[in-house]
Parts: structure tokens; sequence; C-alpha cells
């Protein structure tokens, strides 16, 4: 049986389209949510794509996190459905508190655009469990507010549980305390990421294939989950 | 009708890059004694019958600030124009 992964669309997302095309090339079927819709149509596991949702007004994400498929996602993550938050996903999944934390403005106020390395620093979650600890990706960074912060004690948190997934490496590109990329919820089937796994699938296009990773983990993740 | 006013600013201990980028282009208008500039958001909510703080105060905290990064005061103003003449 093919995974079914759904993408959601909000008004202002960006790369749905992107990222249900790497959904695609990693095996599995997208399905496109819509982000007035509740029903999450029997998928396996949900994108939350970059963008600029509801426009970002109010901040990245805090409108997002009221839409009505949001409500379904929040009560399913808390049953284990696998959820990426990419970018705007990423924004979005810490105003709905299923992650902790927020994204603020880069600290040196520009929208950074470039092929960015990352460390992997945890494989365990439903997302990375293709990759090898300590593996270095290379993936697209493209941000105006992706400058993770929390407050000591939640950071030490993330870093005690193995919480931190991806860290920058070769220049933290928006001031991320920590250099956090990436992080993960307790039982690590959410996960945000800032930079793009979903533009970095094939050759034509991406720097590298290794943002494929994400998403062929999940359905490993998937494979071996209980039913 | 009085109108609720909600001001959100970040916690003192967020750094805030558009207030230290106006700070340092104070010096460019003669301005040379100002120490720091902080930037945040004023809210104006008016209610369709009377305001409700209590209310105000839930709007607030669920989507007009992050309580991780910013906090928030609700207060009343006068107003000389009826709330229903702001279309």
């Amino acid at each position: 049986m093919t995974a079914r992964v759904g993408v959601v669309t909000f008004p202002g997302s960006l790369d749905d389209g992107d990222a249900a095309r790497a959904v695609r090339i990693a095996g599995a079927e997208p399905v496109r949510l819509w982000h007035g819709d509740p029903q999450l149509h029997g998928v396996d596991a949900v994108v939350l794509p970059g963008g600029f949702s509801y426009g970002d007004y109010l901040r990245c994400g805090a409108i997002a996190r009221f839409a009505p498929v949001m409500e379904t996602i929040v009560d399913a993550a808390a049953g284990g459905l696998p959820v990426l938050g990419i970018c705007n996903g990423f924004q979005i999944l810490c105003e709905a508190h299923l992650l902790p934390g927020a994204l603020t403005r880069n600290q040196h106020l520009h929208f950074r655009n470039r092929d960015q390395l990352l460390r992997i620093e945890s494989t365990t979650t439903a997302w990375t469990n293709a990759f090898q600890p300590g593996q270095k990706v290379l993936i697209p960074v493209k941000n105006g507010e992706g400058c993770y912060v929390a407050d000591t004690a939640t950071l030490d948190e993330l870093e005690a549980e193995g919480r931190v997934v991806a860290r920058y490496v070769g220049g933290n590109p928006n001031g991320s305390q920590r250099d956090i990329a990436a992080i993960t919820n307790p039982a690590g089937n959410v996960v945000g990421i800032m930079p793009h796994p979903e533009h970095a699938v094939e050759a034509l296009t991406g720097p590298s294939l290794d943002g494929l990773g994400f998403f062929t983990s999940v359905l490993k993740h998937l494979v071996g989950a209980p039913a | 009708m009085p109108r609720v006013v909600v001001d959100v600013m970040l916690k003192p201990e967020i750094l805030d890059p558009q207030g230290q980028a106006v700070a340092n282009a104070l010096p460019r208008l003669g301005v040379n004694d100002v120490a720091s500039v902080r930037i945040g958001r004023r809210i104006e909510i008016d209610f369709t019958g009377e305001p409700d703080l209590d209310r105000a105060r839930e709007i607030a905290d669920k989507l007009l600030a992050n309580p991780v990064i910013e906090d928030f005061t609700v207060h009343l103003v006068e107003t000389d124009e009826p709330a229903d003449a702001r279309s």
C-alpha cells in the first residue's frame, strides 16, 4: 500500500507544490489538503509547507494556527500522526504549541536565501530516521523570520532530550539560538525545520538530493509504525 | 463608548532587531542621547456592546500576543466617536 502524505495549502502558501512533488519523488502519494477543510482524508502523515500563510499578518503562523485543518492536525499529532512543518510550517507548529519556542525576525534583519549546510543531530524522529547521526546535508534556506528563540530552560530541555534535530553549520543564517535549524516534540512525530528539504530532491532544481531523506524517513517510519 | 487598547511588546530578554535598527539610525538625525529603542504593536478593539476587558485579555493571550516572546497590557481609552460610526 502506498503511503498517503497530506500537504496543506493555506492562503499564502508557496511551497505546497514542491512539497507534494517531494512526497511523490520519495515514493508516496501526495494528498492536497485545504486550510478550510477540517478533514484529513485518511492521510498517514502531514506536511505544513513554507510560504506566508494569511500574509504573515500579526505574526508568522499566528492566524494559520486557527485554520479548521489545524485543529484536526493538533489532535491527530497528539495521537502520533507524523507532522513536518517547513519554514512557515515550523512557525505554525510553534504558534500551535505543538513545538516549544518561537521564530523571530532574522537578527540581521535581512532575508536570507542560500544553500545551507546542516548537521543532523537526531535520527530517531519520524522525519529523520533515514539519516546517519551527525550527517551533513545541504538544503536551501530562505527566510526572513527564522531566528529560533526559547528560554534557557526550554533550550536545555531540548538538548538534554535529544530534541534538537538539525543545526546550522558553516554559518548561522538568522541568529537562531544554539544554531538550531530543526526541533521535534517529545514523541518525535512532530518536526519543525526552517530550511527547505523539499527544494533539494532532484538534481535539476536543487543543490543536492539531501532533502529527500526527510520524506523517505516518514515512509520508513510508517512501515515500522504499529497500525 | 470606551475602546480597548492592547499593547504588545517583545519581552525584555528578546532581541528586537527592528528597534536596534531604528536606534542606530537616530544619530543620522542628529539624535545622540537615545540609549535604546524597542518596537511593539498597539491594537485597538471596539466591542459591539460594553467593552469586555476579560474577553480582550483572552484575545490578546490566544492570538494578539505570543506569550513565548511577548508581553501584553490591556486598558480602556475614551473615544469621542461612537464605535458604530467606524464601519
